[in-house]
């Protein structure tokens, strides 16, 4: 990773109130280009919300979020969708009876060229099927065919497709919602390695998980969320996994560790700046 | 139960299956009548003689043009005896709810008799056990109550006679040819379509085992039913030459059928019925003969009935036939008939 | 959104994976697959069995007059059937069908014989196009059971029918009306237009299922509408046209009951709804949404009307005609929970 590393996504000063919940209080977030990142934070932290109001799920009631340096304004899912933001959900979003291709290809579907597709809006299936073949392969999600039924694939494979399709579709951010949740540990090892191929691939990725070491095995960077904020922004590398838990859990403040990355002058510069590409200083390289 | 162009019993059959249409067609027919109106006022005469009393008339749905006309006869002879009306109907096929209603309030309102036809042999046993008790004589009209002396007495068509009328009009028309007949019931278990199939075997003169039976079928009682099941019969059976059905719908069907096979001049059709459609029928040679049944009989008859136990004190009793007539334009020796012209001006319904 | 699915960087770093190359052999034996699925394979067999049974028990089965008579009685429940077909893909069901095709009978021939018979079947279609869009509209915007929705409209039409006609049938006198009754005989064999607008409809029913989009979303929907919806899939709207168009092909069900039942008649068809029902779920579609398709709906219906042409000709009381029905119903069910089940495990 270079010295400075444009930012693709940035959440500033983000609140949401739900009655007399403070779900998001004035919440930081930064995704720099070609990165890991991942959130973790204790049950109830608001990470959920923070999630929600970058995919278009929930409008925050103040605060900017801009994208590849301009503001956006999420009404819907599909408004992020649309942006370039796809999600991958904990449980499996995939349709059982589909099969491979179709699943990948579901709501953006291909047609034939000419008057096959215009009048008789028949399925280019062939071109799909190479495709999403071609892709799979590129992912090195390994499946007997593309056009066997999701529901004959192990979990692992279930969510394996779920984010292939994220990655195929999302040209911006891809953000992964406890991908591995509902996964043993072999599967979940086969997602990981998985999420590492799309970021290599060039997408940033967004990883909500609970779990830490997982955290740790892929993580460049790791956002700590708590009681409705960014509490600290740390690299694995430099912060050990317990220090990470006390974080989370208001054992430690952030300002204690010597690692924190946080960096509010560059980050109110994503928000102001959409002009200039705002730049994230790795510190620790 | 009787059986003709809306067939009931076929829908009831339908809702049955239909797992919770039945209980869905009474829920509705309860929350269209929240409070039960049984024409409260009725639409009497006032005959300022003192033998000026009130009697309750309970149909079953006037939509159905049999029904209908029951009512419609029932009214006009009290309106010409002079009598004070409540008249009151069931919402939808098995609709007893609204008839044990109508009944209760008839009671409260002190009526001298009733005038019913129910819309189950069983749910109503109680209601009327209860008017009975209150003094007043309930007769029924089209079908009886189980068991039948619940009722003072039952006016209504003797189902096996009519059957006996067209299996006796189909064998003698036949002649001295081999028979084949072909037989379209309706569910066996329902007791009118049991007396008419029993009725029709016994004027032919043969059983359900005899050689000459070629087949039976199921219908719905309705047309669609009656094409489909004479379809396949004769598929089987080219020779088939005397057909029994159920109602006159249904051998409209079985015509459709029939024609479609080219055996129209094979066939002696019968039916029963006497609706104007089925006359209309008999007289344009779909229908060989058809026996007409009496609806204006049956309500005549049944407030005749009450009048005279007002006065007199005599109670009808037992099952009382409202009459069965053949109606044919083929008319054969030692069968009385009358012409379908006849028929036109006594039928039921349009 | 058009774009390709593969990272245009991506292309040189495949990283062992699948071959994408297939080879003919295995194309072929897709195609085979495809043609004759594992859904279609029961029922086939079934309506073999059938056949060969009754060919064997009786002599007046197998011929082509009979077989062209089993074709025209599936005519009708057959054409409902590929509507219901629709509706069961996503995990609905309607028993209002039988009654808003009946509706769309009484319509036709009873505007038919007062006035232009074109005029009446337009009417005809409209009126059963919007009966399907009420119950599309209440399945999909207020999100209600398609079971109890459709019991509602089932009654209401049922009713709103029979007010309409009086209880009083309309026979009909239009030849144009009876089209779909006649047509070519072939070998013995009457061929009905009725019995070849079944088929293309199934046909064209079953390229929009499988070669479009809008297909693929109706499976999506019906197989697991969460997973629909969060591809950006607008449930609704999809459910919305899935009624809609069943109410069309109703209407088309309407005129071909016309063409060989000549009479608008209110007490027709009252089983209708359960008939299509079993016709789609012998044919291997299942009751929980996103399987099946109408080849297998096609060969359900005929099953139904095989066996009870069979079993009347073979002279077996009609009783055991529901009977053998009912024991199809129940063996397709139960096969289909057993694939269910297999591929959850």
């Amino acid at each position: 990773m270079s010295e400075t590393t444009p930012l693709v996504l940035t959440g500033r000063g983000l609140d949401k109130r739900y009655g007399h919940v403070l779900a998001m209080d004035g919440a930081d977030f930064e995704l720099a280009a070609g990165e890991i990142l991942a959130v973790v934070g204790d049950n109830g932290a608001g990470k959920s919300t923070l999630i929600k109001s970058l995919t278009g799920a929930v409008v925050p009631d103040a605060g900017t979020i801009v994208l590849d340096g301009e503001e956006v304004r999420f009404r819907s899912p599909l408004d992020a969708r649309r942006a370039g933001i796809e999600t991958v959900y904990q449980e499996l979003a995939v349709a059982p009876a589909l099969d491979v291709t179709q699943n990948l290809y579901l709501g953006r579907e291909h047609r034939m060229p000419g008057v096959m597709g215009t009048v008789l809006r028949r399925l280019d299936k062939k071109r799909m099927r190479q495709e999403a073949a071609d892709h799979m392969a590129d992912l090195g999600i390994r499946i007997q065919s593309v056009r066997q039924a999701v529901e004959n694939l192990s979990g692992g494979q279930r969510q394996a497709v779920a984010v292939a399709r994220a990655a195929a579709w999302g040209r911006r951010v891809v953000v992964m919602d406890e991908p591995t949740a509902a996964l043993g540990v072999r599967e979940t090892n086969q997602v990981l390695d998985l999420i590492q191929r799309v970021r290599d691939q060039g997408l940033p990725v967004v990883l909500i998980s609970h779990n830490i070491p997982n955290v740790f095995q892929v993580a460049d960077r790791i956002h700590i969320h708590r009681l409705g904020r960014r509490a600290a922004l740390v690299r694995p590398g430099t912060t050990s996994m317990s220090e990470v838990v006390a974080v989370m859990t208001g054992a430690t403040e952030a300002s204690e560790l010597e690692s924190a990355v946080t960096d509010p002058v560059l980050t109110a510069a994503a928000a102001t700046a959409p002009d200039a590409p705002p730049t994230w200083k790795d510190r620790s390289a | 139960m009787r059986l003709h162009r809306t067939g009931h019993a076929a829908r009831r059959r339908a809702g049955l299956a239909a797992a919770g249409l039945s209980l869905a067609l009474t829920l509705a027919a309860c929350s269209t009548s929240p409070e039960p109106s049984p024409a409260g006022d009725g639409d009497g005469s006032t005959a300022g003689s003192d033998e000026t009393f009130t009697i309750g008339i309970v149909e079953q749905q006037l939509a159905n043009p049999f029904f209908a006309k029951l009512q419609e006869a029932a009214v006009a002879q009290a309106k010409k005896q002079g009598l004070e009306i409540m008249t009151a109907e069931s919402k939808v096929a098995g609709d007893t709810e609204s008839q044990v209603k109508a009944i209760e309030n008839m009671i409260a309102r002190g009526v001298k008799g009733i005038v019913l036809d129910p819309a189950s042999a069983t749910a109503l046993v109680d209601v009327v056990e209860q008017a009975t008790a209150a003094g007043i004589l309930v007769v029924t009209v089209n079908t009886s109550l189980d068991p039948l002396d619940t009722a003072a007495a039952s006016f209504e068509t003797d189902n096996f006679e009519g059957g006996r009328l067209m299996g006796q009009w189909a064998k003698a028309s036949l002649g001295d040819a081999e028979a084949r007949v072909a037989m379209l019931d309706y569910d066996l278990a329902d007791k009118t379509a049991a007396a008419r199939h029993d009725g029709f075997l016994d004027g032919f003169g043969i059983t359900d085992d005899s050689p000459e039976i070629a087949g039976t079928a199921l219908t719905e009682s309705n047309f669609e039913t009656g094409q489909t099941a004479m379809e396949n019969l004769l598929s089987a059976h080219r020779d088939i030459n005397v057909l029994y059905t159920i109602n006159e719908p249904a051998a409209q069907g079985a015509f459709a059928a029939i024609s479609g096979a080219g055996v129209e001049d094979q066939v002696l059709v019968t039916s029963i019925d006497g609706s104007c459609a089925g006359v209309r029928s008999v007289k344009d040679g779909t229908i060989g003969a058809t026996v007409m049944q009496f609806p204006t009989r049956m309500g005549e008859m049944a407030v005749d009935a009450i009048v005279e136990f007002v006065a007199s004190g005599t109670r009808p009793e037992g099952l009382i036939n409202s009459g069965t007539v053949l109606i044919t334009d083929e008319p054969v020796d030692g069968i009385d008939s009358e012409t379908s012209e006849w028929g036109l001006k006594n039928c039921w319904g349009e | 959104m058009n774009e390709s699915l593969v990272p245009v960087a991506a292309g040189d770093a495949r990283r062992g994976g699948l071959a994408p190359q297939r080879a003919l052999p295995e194309r072929v034996a897709d195609l085979v697959r495809s043609a004759m699925s594992r859904q279609l394979a029961g029922p086939l067999a079934a309506l073999a069995v059938a056949v060969v049974a009754f060919s064997l028990t009786t002599d007046t089965f197998l011929n082509p007059a009979n077989v062209s008579l089993v074709l025209q009685q599936s005519v009708v429940i057959g054409t409902l059937a590929l509507g219901q077909t629709l509706i069961i893909l996503t995990a609905g069901i309607d028993l209002s069908a039988g009654a808003i095709m009946v509706l769309g009978t009484v319509l036709i021939a009873r505007l038919a014989g007062e006035g232009n018979v074109l005029v009446a079947v337009l009417i005809g279609f409209l009126g059963c196009a919007l009966m399907g869009a009420v119950n599309g509209l209440v399945v999909a915007r207020w999100n209600l059971p398609p079971f109890i929705v459709t019991l509602g409209t089932l009654t209401v039409i049922a009713a709103a029918t029979r007010l309409y006609t009086s209880s009083a049938s309309y026979p009909v006198t239009s030849d144009v009306l009876r089209l779909l009754g006649s047509g070519p005989v072939v070998g013995g064999a009457k061929i009905t237009y009725g019995t070849m607008l079944w088929l293309l409809l199934a046909l064209a029913l079953g390229y929009a299922l499988t070669q479009t989009a809008w297909g693929t979303r109706v499976y999506a929907v019906g197989d697991s509408p969460h997973a629909a919806r969060l591809t950006g899939i607008k449930v609704s709207r999809v459910l919305f046209s899935v009624y809609l168009v069943a109410g069309l092909i109703y209407a088309v069900a309407a005129l071909a009951a016309l063409g060989r039942t000549p009479i608008g008649d209110p007490s027709g068809y009252q089983t209708a709804n359960l008939d299509t029902i079993t016709a789609v779920v012998i044919g291997g579609t299942s009751l929980f949404g996103g399987r099946g398709g109408v080849a297998g709906t096609v060969v359900g219906a005929l099953i139904v009307s095989v066996l009870q042409n069979g079993l009347t000709q073979a002279g077996i009381d009609s009783l055991y005609q529901q009977v053998a029905v009912g024991v199809l119903v129940i063996a397709a069910v139960g096969f289909d929970q057993l694939v269910r089940r297999r591929n959850k495990s």
